[in-house]
This record gives C-alpha cells, structure tokens and sequence, in this order.
C-alpha cells in the first residue's frame, strides 16, 4: 500500500509538471483566426472603415451640411478632390463636401448593419433556442410562423413601411430589423436540435437545470461560434439592403445620407463627369463589405468545430 | 519470406499543438496465413499502424521506415500502386461498416463492381460469385437479401457484408481493425467465430486490431502489446497470456474485467494515457509503471525473452513476471 | 426488512413513433422501451441493469427521474411514487438522485470550465451557498475523485477519457445524492482507465453509502461492482438475482448465452469455449414477439412460448422463462 502511495504520487507529480494553462476554445478559436491572413486583412479593413466613420469628421474641414459656394455650379470642373480647398473627395452635386458626407454615409450604413444584425442576433437566438429546447407543438407553430413570414416578399413590405410612416431611421430600423431575425432563427433552431441531444443537456436536465438557464447557460454559448459567425455575414446583408432601398429613393431622407444613396447620387450625376461622386462612396462601400465577408469566413474557420 | 515486413516504421502527424508522434520504431512481420494481433489502448499508434501499411494516412500525416508486402516496398508507393494493393492483395474492414459502404448502392452492385474491375467477371458472374460470398459470412437467405440497401441491414449484419465484401478478391491480408467494438457482445461472437471459420477457409494472413485482449486470446497465434506508439511486447498468444513478462501486459491483463473469475481479480493501472503531443521521456509507460525507475527515462530496445517472445523492458523478466 | 430506497414497479415507457410524412392526426405507433420492470434497491446497494442495444436499460434509468414519460410506480423511500410528482415537486429529488453518463467528454459543456461544471449542481440545488463556499466544496470533490486542484479553470476538451469521466462523478456527487445513476460509464474508457473508475465508485460508494443503479452492455463489468444483477431483452426483465447466484448459476438461456459470448483473456479458455449461438437479429421494439419477446432466438423455444408470457416469479432468483434451468449440451454450439 506504501508502495501504491508513493507510485500515486509520483504520477501527480508527473502531471503536474504537465500542466499547462487552461484554454478555452475561444482561445483556441482565436489563435485560428490570427494565423488566417484574409481574415485578419479583412479585420484591418473593417477596423480602418470604423476609424474613418468615428473620427473623419475631424479630419474634415467642412461640415456634411454646409455649402462651397466657390464651386456651386462648376462642380464638374472645381468640384473634384483637392487637397488645397480642403475637399479632399471633391463635392456632390450641391456643392457639399463629399468628405464629410462619405463619412457621415459610412456612419449611417455601419449604424444600419449593426442594428439589424443586432435585432437578428437578439430576437432570431430567443426565438430559435425556445423553439428548438421546447421542441414539439410549440416549436411546430414557432417555425410555421416564420415560414409565413418568410414567403411575405419583405422588400415590398420594407417599401410599404417606408412609405406609410415616412422616410425615418426609425422606420428603416424596424423594418430591417423585422425581417432580418427569420432566418436567424432558424439556424438557430437547427444547432440547438442537435445540441439539444447531447448528453451535457441531458445531464443538466437530471440534475433538474430548469429550461431558462439550460437555454441560458448551455445552449447559447454553444451556439455563439454559429451566430458569430452569422451576424458578421448579416451585417453586410443589411447594408446591401439599406442601400437596395437608398438606390430607390426611399432610403434615409436628407440631409442624413446613407453610402447607398451616396452612391445612387453619384450614379446620376455620372454622366456630368463627375466620377469621384460615384468612386468615392463605391469604395468605402466595397471596404466594409469585403472586411465583413472575410472576417466572416476567417470567423467560421475558426469556430469550426470539426477542429476538436 | 514474410508475406508483410514492417521495419522502423516511424508515423508522425503534424497539429496546430505540434508534431504528435503516433506510432515509434515499429518493427513487425507477418507470414502467410498468419493471424496476428495488435492490442492497446487509444493513442497506442494500432490504428495508424494499420493506415500506414494501407497508405490511407491523414493528410497531415509523415511516415518514415520501411513496409514491405510480398517483397515489395509499398510506404509512400504511388497513389496508382497503392490502389490495385488494397483492391486485390490487402483488405480491411472497420469498425463502423457504413464507412465503407456506399450508402446510396444495393450491395449487390457494390459487391459486383468490385469482381468485374479487379476480376473481370462478367456482370452474372460476379452476382453469383457475390452471392456465394454473403453465403460464405452466413448471411441468411443471401440470395434476397442482396437487393438491399446498406441501411436495411442490421449492425451484426452490415459487419458480415463488410467482410463479404472484403474478401470478394480473396486477399492475401485482411485487416480487422476493431471490426467488433460497436457491435453487442453476442453477435461479437458471432463475427468473430465467423473470421476464425473464413480465416481457416480462405487461408488469408489476419491482422486483428483490437483494445480488447479477450478478443485476441481466442484468435490469434501472435501478439503485439502496444502502447504510446511503440511495442511493449510480442509473444505467441499462449505465453503471452500464461506468462506476460511486461509490466503493461501484466497490467492490462489484470483490469480486465472477467466473467469467469471472482470478483477481486480487477486492478487497475494508475495514472493516464499518454497526451502523444507531449509524450514521456523514455518508455512511454513509465509514469504508469509500478517497476519504473531511473534507467526507464531512455526507451529500452526490444530484446528476445525466449518462446518467441520479445520484449521492451529494462527490468529482467522474473522481477516483473513474478 | 428496511425499506428500498427505491423501488419500481411495473415501470412502462412507451414512445409514440410518428413517422415523417403522418399527418397530425393519424394515431402514432406505439414503442414499448421498457415494459413491466420491477425492481427494489436497497440503501447502499448496487443493482446491475445488463442488456444489448435497445433493451431498454438506458430509457429504464431515465424513467426514474422522469426524464421520459413512464407509468406504473416509482417509490421513493417506501413514501413518495416520483412518477405522480409534478415536476416542481420532483426537483427536490433530483438531488437526491444523480446520474453519469456514457462518453465522458460529452456529456461536459465544451464551454465551461472544470470548476463550472462540477458546481452546476450546488448552484441549482443549493442556491444559498456562498461562492467561496461553493469554491471549497468542489475542491473538496475535485481531491476525492482525483482531480488536481490546478485544473479547476480547464476545459473538458483538455483532458482524456478517464479524467472526464471523474469530472462527471464529481459534478453527480457534490449534491451528497443518495442514489447514483450510472449510464455505462466505463464502456467508452480504455481498458485500464475503466478498473480505475469502478475503483473509484466502489470507494465512494462504501464512504457515501451510495446506492447506485449501474447499466451496462454486458455481464463482466457489472461484475465487480453489482449486489443484485437484471438482465433486459427488448424492454422486459428476463432474470434477476444477486450477482454470485447469476453468475454461479445462470437459470435463462438468454443470460447464459450473454454470459457464454463475452470474451475472456485465457486463450486456453477461450479456444475450448462453447457458446450458444442467438439466432438471427434482434426483432423490431414496434413489434416484438409475442408470448415470450426471446423466444424468436432462443435455443429452448418450444411451441408454448409463442402463446404465454413467462413471469419472473418471486424471491432471489427471478428468471422470466417458461422452462429455466442450467445449460444442456444440445444447447451449444
């Protein structure tokens, strides 16, 4: 029996000589994504975008609303970036700077994604967690009234919105935010089946977890790798829809501007030759939707589980 | 010469944890017509062994050594040579069967496909042949039973199709690698009683790989104990079993659980596995190891014991089998 | 005679099978998982549950704790039938009754870490204990079941089979449960870590005075850890005995051909071995066989089997079988 102690305890000892911090698979996750060079090249562009939304307006030297008259009228031949009369993008057809209106654009399309995605991630996990834990009846009537909404063409509903209680932020957040959680939901109704079987559920149900906490604590933390991932894709879906409407006219209302009405503005004014008018918001355009894109995909090679 | 001959075969994975080691130095061979086991435990590198010798290593995976089959060097041998190997000469059957079966195919045209490209039978021909086959693995009423789907069958029986299958191009080598583990213990009887029935019939060398020492005892001529990717111990199976002159056999042959004996017989061996991406110094066995001692932090070599027996161990025989 | 802890009687699970396609108000199938089991433990006892795939064993531990619907009666204690609780009133004995389960890794939360784990029961059932209580009472059972305390902020992912499974065990006992549930706990272990974990409950067992309800999937191991065994075929109770008597002298061919099929490690035996071979596959749970649900494999069936239903009987020795008694040579194969 000496023996066996003395054996036991070289073995703890041995062990603990292995030990090595805890990591958690966020960490693990993390490591991942550093090393994915697209991943972090888009992480740089979204962190560059979000900059330039935050603080170009104090780079600019002039404000979004206020007119240059000394290029009103010759836009197409004075109007063009310059760095000597402080527009650096050139101005728009009224003479504003474009500068500041990129910026407040970026700032708007960036409000716009986040918030959808934020309604998505909010409202589509409650709802797809319940759906999918409870199971049965309930999650049966849960999905088929997703499914209804879904067949509704939600553009036609986001337009009817738009044009029964005007052309506000407001009403563009809810529409968005209306129809952007339907197929979140449903992802997450998906993972969480087929968390549902696992046995650490299982083992928190014999242990009498009540359903709240196990949704709380075991379910949605395995599910954010998922809605991460999701979200990020979201976000630029959200702006694309922004800027659909916005190409429409019936997206944000002056003198708030979005980068898909900028776009649409310099779309119109293309044949004047004012190409900066159109280049300049394009690019930001395509900036925050290429950094979203590849954080995405970097994001969902990370969290992949199939890894562990 | 020996129908398999495995020398210094070295198998490595490089992970995003490091380079893990999985299978050491590994020395075997094997002659015609004879069954041979390889036991332990996860992580004893018996899988990857088997991987290796069928050139169906993960990507990640880097082997080094030699294995030769018929007198042929066939590690790293080219994807083309390798095929033709594994469709005609060595066989293998897994675990779960549905890894192997095309779940969208009649076994019928699964297993007649295979006769007409490597036997080139004609389409007739190779029903019939496959037919007798399903017969020859006791498949009750094979000649119905054949217009099934995979899914159709149950566990004991899709493992009888495996086998069929197996030995459709009547091998040289057959591979088991755990071929019953998944299944219930009363059809394990049956498809190991089987093996032994066809491995008598059809005369093919046999490489049982398994966790389960029960299973080899009624099997095999030879064993192979491995643990940590390196062997323990090899010796035919009567000795192996009567005398176990290594500290893991011993052990491992006292946690079994038994049915036939009291109920104190059970002892377990302390400690943990091997984390093959920090393997112990030495012999991999030694944290766990009631004899360890200093010498062991250098890996003792394999060395002959008598009774064909080798083994790695730098204590004598009678301190440890005593 | 003391009271059972618990005691079954005539438990009965059904699931209703719908198949894809039914419409919602065509009449669901019925399966029988468990049908008409009974059986007492004893404080401190080991009861043995063996059967293969689906005989229900599995469905049988989680009817006790109305994990799945069952009817017939569950008494707790010779006071309380759990299946009538409803399931506010039920919380108050899931402490009281704990469960571990099959593969050691997944049935931990990838997400949480060791300490999270293990305290998840004391922060449900016991929600007026400090943190720093908490924080000492899984230390505590960290120590017993041997775990080193520096792994407390680790991860399940980080650990091997083994020490997993010692996670679940702590994380079921840091309750003081009074019955433990053990859902073949050792099955996805290696060899030499399964000694170690049935060790380690039969320690724990002798200190706690546990009761524990251990499934398997075959005879050895059950072994060396039962008091009583029960062998399951298809939902139904084919024999039960203490485990020296079911072993000595297995009276049902079903027991004694689970009992001839496992392997042992003696070639000598082994190779001289005989075993009664079971015809043909495990017939369907939709519709098993009438009379006696063995008798479609059995080497003893006579024509009577078809038509009565045997019962297990009273006393030590319960075996469900029209004509028990020990193997005969024709028998074997």
């Amino acid at each position: 029996m000496v023996h066996d102690t003395q054996r036991m305890d070289a073995i703890a000892e041995r062990m603990a000589e292995d030990e090595v911090a805890g990591r958690s698979l966020w960490a693990d996750a993390r490591s991942r994504f550093v090393k994915n060079k697209a991943a972090m090249f888009g992480l740089f562009l979204l962190i560059f975008v979000v900059l330039f939304a935050l603080f170009g307006s104090h780079l600019a030297q002039w404000s979004n609303e206020e007119l240059d008259y000394n290029v009103m009228g010759v836009v197409a031949q004075e109007g063009g970036p310059s760095m000597a009369n402080g527009h650096y993008f050139g101005v728009d057809e009224l003479g504003r700077d474009l500068f500041a209106r990129t910026v407040q654009g970026t700032q708007v399309s960036l409000a716009v994604g986040f918030v959808g995605a934020l309604v998505a991630v909010v409202v589509g996990t409650i709802y797809g967690a319940t759906a999918g834990y409870v199971g049965g009846r309930v999650d049966q009537i849960m999905m088929r009234m997703v499914d209804i909404l879904m067949a509704i063409p939600y553009m036609f509903v986001l337009i009817l919105i738009l044009v029964m209680y005007g052309r506000s932020m407001i009403a563009l957040f809810v529409g968005l935010g209306l129809i952007s959680w339907l197929e979140m939901s449903r992802i997450v109704r998906g993972q969480t089946l087929s968390l549902k079987n696992r046995e650490f559920i299982e083992a928190a149900r014999a242990t009498g977890v009540s359903g709240v906490t196990i949704i709380r604590r075991h379910i949605v933390p395995n599910l954010l790798g998922v809605i991460a991932v999701y979200a990020t894709l979201l976000v630029p879906l959200m702006i694309l829809t922004e800027s659909f409407i916005s190409f429409l006219g019936l997206g944000v209302q002056e003198p708030l501007t979005s980068l898909g009405a900028l776009i649409s503005e310099g779309a119109g004014t293309i044949a004047y030759g004012t190409i900066w008018q159109l280049g300049f918001p394009l690019l930001f355009f395509c900036l925050t939707l290429f950094g979203f894109f590849f954080v995405g995909d970097g994001l969902r090679d990370a969290l992949d589980p199939k890894d562990r | 010469m020996a129908l398999l001959d495995i020398d210094n075969l070295d198998v490595a994975f490089d992970t995003p944890d490091g380079t893990v080691h999985a299978v050491n130095g590994l020395s075997l061979s094997l002659d015609r017509g004879e069954t041979l086991g390889i036991v332990g435990e996860s992580g004893s590198g018996k899988s990857q062994t088997a991987f290796a010798i069928l050139g169906l290593l993960a990507r990640n995976g880097r082997t080094s050594g030699s294995i030769k089959f018929d007198g042929e060097e066939i590690l790293n041998a080219p994807p083309k040579v390798m095929n033709r190997i594994r469709a005609e000469r060595i066989a293998i059957i897994f675990q779960d069967p549905m890894t192997s079966l095309n779940p969208y195919m009649k076994i019928s045209d699964q297993m007649a496909e295979v006769l007409m490209l490597h036997r080139g039978m004609s389409k007739k021909n190779a029903l019939a042949e496959a037919v007798r086959m399903l017969d020859a693995v006791r498949i009750p009423g094979a000649k119905d039973r054949i217009r099934l789907y995979p899914h159709e069958f149950s566990g004991g029986m899709r493992q009888r199709v495996m086998i069929a299958m197996s030995l459709l191009c009547q091998p040289d080598l057959l591979i088991a690698d755990e071929p019953t583990t998944a299944l219930d213990v009363t059809v394990q009887s049956q498809i190991m009683r089987l093996l032994q029935e066809l491995q008598a019939e059809f005369g093919m060398a046999t490489m049982l790989i398994t966790h389960d020492l029960g299973v080899v005892a009624g099997f095999c001529e030879r064993v192979t104990v491995m643990y940590g990717g390196r062997i323990m111990e090899r010796a035919p199976t009567d000795p192996l079993f009567g005398k176990p002159t290594h500290p893991y056999t011993r052990g491992l042959l006292h946690a079994v659980p038994r049915v036939d004996q009291g109920q104190e017989t059970m002892q377990a061996i302390p400690g943990n596995p091997p984390n093959m991406a920090r393997p112990p110094k030495g012999c991999p066995f030694r944290p766990r190891c009631a004899f360890a001692g200093k010498d062991c932090a250098v890996m003792p070599p394999l060395e002959p014991a008598g009774d064909g027996r080798v083994r790695a161990c730098h204590r004598p025989v009678e301190e440890v089998a005593a | 005679m003391s009271t059972p802890l618990i005691s079954a009687r005539d438990l009965r699970v059904a699931f209703d099978i719908t198949r894809p396609g039914d419409m919602p108000w065509t009449k669901p199938r019925q399966l029988h998982a468990v049908n008409g089991v009974s059986f007492d433990l004893m404080p401190g006892q080991t009861l043995g549950v063996v059967g293969e795939s689906g005989c229900g064993k599995s469905t049988l531990a989680r009817a006790l704790i109305q994990m799945v619907p069952a009817s017939g009666e569950v008494v707790w204690q010779g006071e309380t039938d759990l299946l009538s609780l409803s399931s506010q009133r039920m919380q108050k004995y899931r402490s009281e009754i704990q469960m571990i389960f099959q593969d050691p890794l997944a049935s931990l939360n990838p997400r949480m870490t060791l300490g999270q784990i293990i305290a998840e029961p004391l922060r449900t059932h016991r929600p007026e204990l400090g943190r720093e209580e908490v924080k000492s009472r899984v230390a505590r059972m960290m120590d017993r079941v041997g775990l080193l305390p520096q792994m407390i902020n680790r991860y399940p992912h980080e650990f091997s089979g083994g020490q997993c499974q010692r996670i679940g065990i702590a994380r079921a006992l840091i309750v003081e449960p009074k019955l433990l549930i053990c859902d073949e706990p050792v099955s996805a272990l290696d060899v030499s870590i399964q000694a170690q974990v049935i060790e380690l409950l039969q320690e724990l067992q002798r200190e706690l005075g546990l009761a524990i309800l251990f499934i398997a999937h075959d005879l050895s191991v059950v072994k060396h850890i039962s008091d009583e065994v029960m062998v399951l075929y298809l939902g139904r109770m084919m024999e039960k005995a203490p485990a020296d008597l079911l072993y000595a002298d297995p009276q049902h061919p079903y027991t004694q051909a689970l009992m001839s099929a496992v392997p042992v490690p003696d070639p000598q035996i082994e190779r001289n071995k005989q075993t009664i071979p079971l015809h043909g596959d495990l017939p369907s749970p939709m519709a098993p066989p009438s009379g006696c649900v063995f008798r479609t494999r059995c080497p003893r069936a006579v024509e009577a089997c078809a038509e009565e239903v045997p019962h297990p009987g009273r006393g030590r020795h319960q075996c469900a079988c029209l004509f028990p008694g020990p193997l005969t040579a024709d028998e074997v194969a």
